[in-house]
């Protein structure tokens, strides 16, 4: 199987992270965003992945180059000269997607959700209409697009943009499959797929919605980029809790801490809810950190104290300082001893 | 021997208001309020008991006489030499009033001359130095005078001088325009004579009240305008200049920056007074006080310019900057306290932070959206801050319990 991922420009809404790693790179729970996809499509069995991007730094190429032989699989970049929007892409890479008759798979780089795949191809084929869209649950669907389908089916009706009555709480979570009829439908310009070409399948009742259990967020900026690490962590504390650090132990507060075997830990540390601590972290003696995430090679020192926050690869945290408010340090930033940040981006 | 008396004015409780919410603690008024280690007016006590000849200091406001017993009775045991009284005014008589209305019991034992301090500042008090520049000059007081930068010269009492001799030509009280910037520090010599001058000023204001009716007369006297003025205008008053430190201790706020000055001055005078870097204790930054019955973990790390009060408890791993902690406070493992002043009794919780803002002249307020924005953070007495709560640029008054962080606000 094929599946396109919808990668697109420099990930602005996530600087000052994006400023030294490209989005799909940036880890998320302590692995690359992309990675949690890629993992999951090639469980499923997808052997050919397009990276539709619209700029190509070479830091990725070297890395998923990786990932193809790790994982047995061909990672195509395919480079659009000018933003094609979320459709255009699909053209873009007509020859890969449209190569066999199999259906494929399409996702927005940003999703972090259990990728059910599996049950997704499965379902799909069981309809045998050209397209299934995941839709997730909201509480507030007048924030978003939502869809409705025809009653007791799972065909889609139509899309409803901000809907002021409620006519449903279904919204798109930007992750489709496909089958290759689709590319006749879609010209080589730019072009959305969810406002142009989405609406015309579902008159001709090509399109269906399949429902997504569990978690699901767009993490592309700090804010979500956090909620999305509490949502991951809950679910792998009831999926897979031995990820994460024991509860037990003395630092643990809350649950919900995965840390890299790699970092360590000083004493007299309180650690979480929902912290996720990356590779070679050092953190000192009488740290409290919270419902944040420290990245690789960051060092925490003695005494620091800090929630709603990212702090980026190899940053340091001076003594006393207090980080929160959805502060983001970037690569190599140092905070002085006893600075207080509150939202900050650096 | 010449004889000397000295007068501290100390005002009364309608006065403080400026000083809250510290003054909300009607146990300690302001001129008690513990700067370095000690009460504001001990550092005027003991700048005096220094001055040879210098028998009896009188302490002259309008405070329940009961406030100042214990004060009155520790600072004899510790300054023997020197019979410390306070003289109460029936009511407020104006900042010349209480001297004019207690004259006899001052000129008793016929002092040559009079030192007078207003308790609000803190000062290295160059007292010596304006003794024996008083007696080079035939005027009948000689007032303390400072430069202070021309954007705040107008909250002041302003001078104009004669460069070469010091006399002051002209004295205005908080000018609304620029006049100098010289400015009086609240600090005067004066010889007996100036009880004529008194009188005398009495009478222009008892004369002014009989020509208008609208006038009532009362027994109120201004130093600065009834007095100083005049003086000045008949070429009898002079200024002694101090380039050494000298700050107005007005806001409660203004207690940090008074703090650092006196912290400062003992590093030159009495280093013992400041706590000492030992291998085995905590580390210590620039000048740090701790009272003895305090305690501090080692693994604190406390200064530049902290007092620490009796029965205070520093817990671990935790940092305080420019700051007072008083009487019994408690702040807990790893918090972080900068730019504040903790109330007594208070209790400060595990990665908490109490944080203010460090001004260098409290004259200029910092307004926002039309609200004074505090810039030391001040915890009234019994005051609670939970675990990693932090309050920020606050006022907080007596007795709150802060369960959510809060910037930027008095919290009633």
């Amino acid at each position: 199987m094929k599946a396109l991922i919808l990668v697109g420009g420099f990930g602005t809404r996530l600087r000052p992270l994006t400023l030294t790693l490209p989005k799909p790179l940036v880890e998320f729970c302590n692995k690359p965003m992309i990675l949690h996809q890629i993992e999951g499509l090639v469980k499923v069995g997808v052997t050919d992945i397009v990276l539709a991007v619209n700029y190509r730094p070479e830091i990725m190429v070297s890395l998923l180059k990786k990932y193809e032989d790790k994982f047995n699989v061909k990672i195509t970049f395919s480079v659009e000269t000018e933003p094609l929007g979320t459709a255009g892409p699909l053209a873009l890479a007509r020859e890969i997607l449209g190569k066999d008759t199999l259906p494929f798979f399409v996702l927005n780089s940003d999703i972090i959700c259990e990728f059910p795949f599996e049950q997704l191809r499965d379902f799909h084929n069981s309809h045998g209409n050209e397209g299934t869209i995941v839709v997730t649950k909201v509480e507030e669907p007048s924030k978003y697009g939502v869809i409705v389908n025809h009653s007791d089916s799972t065909c889609i009706k139509k899309f409803v943009e901000k809907p002021v009555e409620f006519v449903s709480n279904k919204i798109n979570a930007g992750i489709y499959i496909f089958n290759p009829a689709i590319l006749d439908r879609i010209e080589l310009k730019p072009t959305s797929i969810e406002k142009e070409v989405f609406p015309k399948m579902a008159e001709g009742s090509q399109l269906h919605a399949f429902e997504l259990e569990g978690y699901w967020m767009d993490v592309g900026q700090p804010k979500d980029f956090l909620t999305g690490t509490c949502l991951y962590l809950s679910n792998l504390a009831k999926k897979q809790p031995n990820l994460l650090a024991n509860p037990a132990c003395d630092y643990v507060h809350g649950g919900n801490v995965l840390v890299d075997p790699t970092s360590k830990i000083g004493k007299d540390c309180r650690i979480g809810p929902n912290v996720t601590i990356g590779p070679n972290v050092i953190i000192g003696d009488g740290v409290r950190l919270q419902r944040c995430v420290i990245l690789e090679g960051a060092r925490v020192k003695d005494f620091a104290w800090v929630k709603n926050s990212i702090v980026g690869w190899h940053s340091i945290l001076g003594r006393w300082t207090r980080l929160e408010g959805v502060s983001v340090l970037g690569d190599d930033v140092t905070v002085n001893d006893e600075i207080y940040c509150f939202a900050a981006l650096k | 021997m010449n004889v000397y008396k000295a007068i501290i004015l100390v005002g009364g409780p309608s006065r403080g208001t400026r000083f809250r919410p510290l003054s909300l603690n009607l146990n300690v008024p302001k001129p008690l309020f513990p700067v370095a280690g000690h009460p504001i007016i001990w550092h005027h006590l003991e700048a005096l008991s220094k001055i040879k000849g210098l028998k009896e200091v009188l302490l002259i406001g309008f405070f329940e006489d009961s406030i100042f017993h214990r004060f009155i009775d520790d600072a004899a045991r510790e300054f023997p030499k020197i019979n410390i009284r306070y003289l109460r005014e029936y009511q407020s008589l104006g900042t010349a009033g209480g001297l004019y209305h207690f004259r006899d019991e001052i000129q008793r034992g016929d002092p040559q001359q009079i030192f007078v301090l207003n308790a609000d500042v803190a000062c290295s008090f160059p007292l010596k130095e304006m003794m024996k520049f008083h007696n080079t000059h035939r005027g009948l007081c000689t007032i303390l005078g400072t430069k202070v930068a021309r954007e705040v010269a107008n909250k002041y009492g302003c001078l104009v001088a004669k460069p070469e001799s010091n006399e002051v030509l002209h004295y205005v009280e908080k000018p609304e325009s620029f006049i100098s910037d010289l400015i009086s520090c609240g600090i005067y010599l004066f010889d007996c004579a100036i009880f004529n001058e008194m009188k005398k000023a009495m009478q222009n204001k008892k004369n002014q009240v009989d020509q208008d009716q609208f006038m009532d007369h009362d027994d109120q006297l201004r130093l600065e305008q009834d007095l100083l003025r005049p003086l000045a205008e008949s070429m009898k008053l002079f200024v002694y200049v101090t380039n050494d430190f000298w700050r107005q201790i007005k806001t409660a706020g203004s207690a940090v920056p008074a703090n650092a000055l006196y912290l400062e001055q003992y590093l030159e005078t009495n280093p013992e007074r400041l706590l000492k870097k030992e291998s085995d204790g905590p580390t210590i930054v620039g000048c740090v006080y701790k009272h003895p019955t305090a305690f501090v973990d080692p693994s604190a790390k406390i200064g530049p310019n902290v007092s620490i009060g009796p029965r205070a408890v520093i817990g671990k791993g935790v940092r305080i900057k420019d700051s007072i902690i008083l009487d019994n406070a408690e702040i807990k493992a790893n918090s972080c306290i900068i730019n504040s002043i903790i109330g007594w009794d208070s209790k400060i919780g595990t990665w908490a932070r109490v944080e203010g803002t460090s001004i260098t002249n409290d004259q200029i307020v910092i307004t926002q959206n039309g609200v004074k924005v505090p810039s030391i953070t001040i915890l009234a007495k019994e005051v609670i801050v939970r675990d990693e709560i932090i309050i920020r640029n606050c006022i907080v008054l007596p007795h709150k319990e802060l369960k959510t962080s809060c910037h930027n606000e008095i919290l009633m």
